[in-house]
């Protein structure tokens, strides 16, 4: 006997994760999933956002890890609050991981909730965690062919950071190559070169929060 | 390596579809995923047969099919079918090759189970 389905495979996980947003709606709080490989500069990265707009933003951060809390040390560093999720050799955070963390953690004041994924290009770009955008930093070191052999989590992305910009002079890094195939499958993707060690181009990626934070108080 | 975790969701959905079915014995079940989702079938065969090991499941045949990769030209509008190359997505129609938006090959669906 055939019995015909048609249900999505992650449906568990969307279920949540819907949940999770309208949740982080009504309270107004921007939310960013933001994915690179290990190495590519994502805690740096936010520990200059959460220093540079700790005046304008109450800004929050959910770790996640294989292990180790030492990513969660840098951000407390910087006065925000944080939470460390460690999964144990699991390559990716979900949905139900990002809900019970949110039940342990005060947010009716924050204004952006960053949750760092686990360091992997592939596994996290499947599990949606109720974020309103994701964010992919591809840090300029790892070469320009990244987004066309890990297409989903680029096609995804709201934004590419293409981060350690400060090493261009020395690696082999066609910027425009790198964009052009992140842009060839994703046609609304922004693309902000930075350097988190400089500060070059952070601006720019600031600028586009208070945006996105702005869009999702009137929202 | 997050097939592990698909391979359970997959498990899940099965389980529920055999009780509202009134089935107990599994034969088959069929999914398809999209050409770019982050799925390897090896690996989820692999936890698919670790998953079910020992169980009343164990032995069914787990048969996997790619979803071809379709986008939406952005410059004449029309649909197209990926080539064997996926990063340079010429449009078939125009010739455009950046800025298309995919219609299909992210997806992951349980099709139909075949029970005894």
């Amino acid at each position: 006997m055939q019995i015909k389905v048609l249900r999505n495979i992650l449906e568990a996980n969307q279920r949540i994760s819907d949940q999770l947003r309208a949740m982080f709606k009504e309270n107004k709080i921007l939310v960013i999933n933001l994915m690179s490989s290990p190495g590519a500069g994502k805690t740096t990265l936010l520990e200059k956002t959460l220093v540079q707009l700790k005046e304008e933003f109450n800004m929050a951060v959910i770790e996640g890890d294989i292990q180790t809390s030492n990513d969660a040390m840098r951000i407390a560093a910087t006065g925000a609050q944080v939470l460390q999720i460690n999964t144990q050799g699991g390559c990716h955070l979900d949905a139900s991981m990002i809900q019970e963390a949110v039940s342990q953690m005060e947010l009716d004041s924050s204004d952006i909730l960053f949750v760092e994924n686990v360091g992997n290009l592939v596994c996290p770009a499947e599990f949606s965690v109720g974020e309103d955008h994701k964010v992919t930093i591809l840090s300029v070191v790892e070469g320009d062919d990244k987004p066309e052999k890990y297409p989903l989590i680029f096609a995804e992305s709201s934004v590419m950071l293409l981060n350690k910009t400060d090493l261009l002079p020395y690696v082999d890094f066609d910027v425009d190559k790198a964009s052009g195939f992140a842009r060839s499958l994703n046609k609304d993707i922004t693309i902000f070169p930075v350097s988190a060690r400089t500060d070059d181009g952070l601006d720019d990626w600031h600028e586009w929060l208070r945006r996105e934070v702005d869009r999702k108080k009137q929202d | 390596m997050h097939e592990m975790s698909i391979a359970q969701s997959l498990i899940r959905i099965i389980e529920q579809e055999m009780v509202r079915n009134r089935v107990d014995r599994l034969v088959r079940v069929k999914i398809s995923y999209g050409r770019i989702s982050a799925i390897v079938p090896e690996a989820l065969q692999t936890a698919f047969q670790a998953l079910t090991h020992n169980t009343h499941l164990e032995g069914a045949v787990l048969e996997t099919s790619e979803i071809p990769l379709r986008a939406k030209c952005r410059s004449c509008f029309r649909e197209f079918s990926g080539g064997d190359d996926l990063f340079v997505m010429t449009c078939s129609h125009c010739g455009a090759e950046f800025g298309h938006e995919i219609i299909s090959g992210k997806e992951m669906f349980v099709e139909e189970l075949e029970v005894e």
